[in-house]
């Protein structure tokens, strides 16, 4: 028995077996060309301290003519529009501007995109403007190109475009967003991102948890596997080709590597124990696991190319998750070596271990901001919060107090986290966001209940 | 309950037992309601659960195949320590028997941590029952974190049921 368990575990794990709670293989992410503009940025926003409360006008993109395209039964035109209740809803629903959308706006010409109408725009009282088009190229994909002005001093602040196939127009949309957000708040972009979770159903003793990616907006939702066997935990790698997630497909909690391209998957270590709480390190060259050995767990660093593990944390309590320093040089994990569960922080190789967080009750799952500056995590006393913490442990800010808030994980430009909320009796989860002033929460739209999100870096 | 947990296992192991010849699930003894009354009665059959079954495991340990642990915790006390007994004075008078044993938490922990300390539990109510004379590899471990309470309210109660280890025969 034991014996035939380990001839299936070196030999059978590698390929079609692993198939079996797969379904079909999402589209690989496809690079997106910018397009040059002969005039770059001009205009600066003088006072940007109250940049969230700017008058927003984000008007229909425009088409030079209206011509069929597949992102679009009713043409270029009718995309256009689209395209700006994206930049809209990507404005809006983030709580960073309280922009007005294009269905109460008048609709500009195409000549009027780079020449606009100003007075129509003072008189709706606009601070700001955002102007677009979309056309079709030759090749069938689409140029869209997205303007945004000052209309105070009517003139133009920044400008950008984009070449798409038609099936990703709404990553233009999305970068367009990103445009305007970085110009008027002088933060890096992050709509144009991917998030995987785990797409939750079936009643609390039975959930089925199914591996599933979305776009930042909750768009093009897939299901990666199809929820024969329970899967958690996902990452994306930082280029999107790949998924680490932890998977019950063979009957153990194991790590699994996911091709996106290909659609197949291998586990992270050939080792029989069980596996837990997979990481990348930022350029995608490391990976993190953890590994119970006789029921002691401790986190392992492992080539993602592959090759041997090296063990990290050697203590006998519990060593768990890790996130990497945007440098890659520290990194800060999770442990019970003092009896409860702490946030601790070591070098890349395990080196110069300490613990950070001296809170009262417990401190879990941290995640190293993108930016560096902060550390995110669940501090657990009584309720369950989503916290922050700087990288030295000082300076703790809650941002959640709901029952059961955990694993929180950044937007690419560290100025917000999604985490998941867990209902109290019922066991229903869902996506929450909240920006880091702990103003703008939000509950995310996922088709059913979700948990453990995992947002991944700006698109390529 | 542990019958269906039983069930659980056999199909979710079945990929890793494909190679092995594994016996149907036995179902519970069935109810006096359901059952016509035997006519015949001159060949009596004990119509308890056969051997290798979870339900003959479960008769013999007397519904000790679980064991509870406080939050957070996985050391084996004394209540938990007779149980064990049991499970091992089973274990040794059928020696063909294999069994799982599954690590649980309650839902208020971090899904990591409670992957990890379900792992945790599992492997001391393993190492006990090693230290009971049983062999280590007639025992496998695995734990569901929280992923699988048994009891469903927000309740100290309920969290109580939770943190458990649960023995389940296996062949």
């Amino acid at each position: 028995m034991r014996s035939i368990w380990t001839i299936l575990l070196a030999f059978g794990l590698a390929a079609p077996l692993m198939a079996q709670d797969l379904g079909d293989a999402p589209p690989p992410v496809i690079d997106v060309e910018t397009v040059e503009e002969e005039v770059g940025l001009t205009g600066s926003v003088t006072d940007d301290s109250d940049w969230e409360d700017l008058g927003i006008a984000i008007a229909s993109f425009a088409t030079d003519r209206n011509v069929s395209t597949p992102a679009n039964a009713n043409g270029t035109a009718a995309l256009g529009r689209e395209i700006s209740r994206v930049v809209f809803s990507d404005l809006r629903n983030n709580g960073l501007f309280k922009p007005v959308g294009p269905d109460s706006l008048p609709r500009p010409t195409f000549q009027q995109i780079t020449d606009p109408n100003w007075p129509s725009w003072t008189n709706r009282r606009a601070e700001m403007l955002v102007h677009g088009y979309v056309r079709t190229r030759g090749d069938g994909r689409l140029t869209v190109g997205c303007y945004l002005y000052d209309v105070a001093l009517r003139d133009e602040l920044a400008r950008a475009g984009w070449v798409v196939p038609p099936g990703d127009w709404r990553r233009a949309a999305h970068k367009c967003a990103d445009l305007v957000y970085s110009r008027l708040s002088g933060e890096d972009p992050f709509l144009d991102s991917r998030i995987a979770y785990i797409a939750e159903t079936g009643p609390k003793d039975n959930r089925v948890k199914r591996l599933a990616i979305m776009d930042s907006d909750g768009a093009n939702h897939r299901f990666i596997t199809t929820g024969r066997s329970t899967a958690l935990t996902p990452r994306y790698s930082p280029d999107y080709r790949q998924l680490l997630y932890l998977s019950y497909v063979d009957g153990n909690p194991r790590i699994y590597v996911y091709d996106i391209g290909t659609g197949r998957q291998t586990l992270v270590t050939q080792s029989t124990n069980p596996t837990f709480a997979p990481r990348w390190s930022p350029d995608g060259k490391w990976i993190l696991y953890s590994m119970a050995v006789s029921g002691n767990t401790d986190i392992y660093r492992v080539s993602a190319s592959g090759g041997p593990s090296v063990r990290l944390t050697n203590t006998p309590g519990i060593d768990i998750g890790g996130s990497y320093s945007p440098d890659g040089r520290r990194i800060v994990f999770e442990s019970d070596r003092s009896g409860s569960q702490q946030i601790y922080v070591m070098d890349a190789n395990g080196d110069n271990q300490r613990r950070l967080s001296f809170f009262g009750g417990r401190a879990a799952t941290p995640e190293w901001s993108p930016r560096g500056d902060q550390i995110a995590f669940t501090h657990i006393a009584g309720n369950f919060r989503i916290a922050v913490m700087s990288p030295r442990g000082g300076g703790l800010r809650h941002l959640t107090n709901s029952w059961q808030d955990e694993g929180p994980t950044w937007a690419p430009n560290g100025r917000i986290l999604q985490f998941f909320r867990t209902s109290r009796n019922s066991g229903t989860t869902a996506l929450w966001q909240v920006d880091l002033t702990g103003r703008n929460e939000r509950k995310l739209p996922t088709p059913v209940d979700a948990s453990d999100p995992a947002w991944g870096p700006i698109l390529p | 309950m542990n019958t269906r947990y039983a069930t659980m296992i056999l199909l979710v192991g079945a990929v890793a037992l494909a190679g092995c010849k594994t016996k149907a699930p036995d179902v519970l003894p069935p109810s006096s309601t359901e059952t016509p009354a035997p006519v015949v009665t001159e060949t009596v059959q004990p119509s308890g659960p056969s051997l290798g079954s979870q339900a003959h495991f479960e008769d013999a340990v007397h519904g000790q195949n679980v064991i509870y642990f406080d939050t957070d915790r996985y050391n084996i006390d004394t209540p938990d320590a007779a149980a064990l007994q049991t499970q091992a004075q089973y274990l040794a008078r059928y020696p063909s028997i294999n069994i799982t044993v599954e690590g649980h938490c309650d839902e208020r922990g971090t899904r990591d941590y409670n992957l990890a300390l379900g792992e945790r539990r599992a492997n001391a109510a393993k190492n006990y029952l090693v230290s009971l004379g049983v062999d280590a590899s007639r025992i496998r471990t695995v734990s569901y974190g929280k992923e699988r309470p048994i009891a469903l309210g927000s309740t100290q109660r309920a969290w109580a049921e939770n943190r458990r280890a649960v023995t389940v025969v296996i062949s």
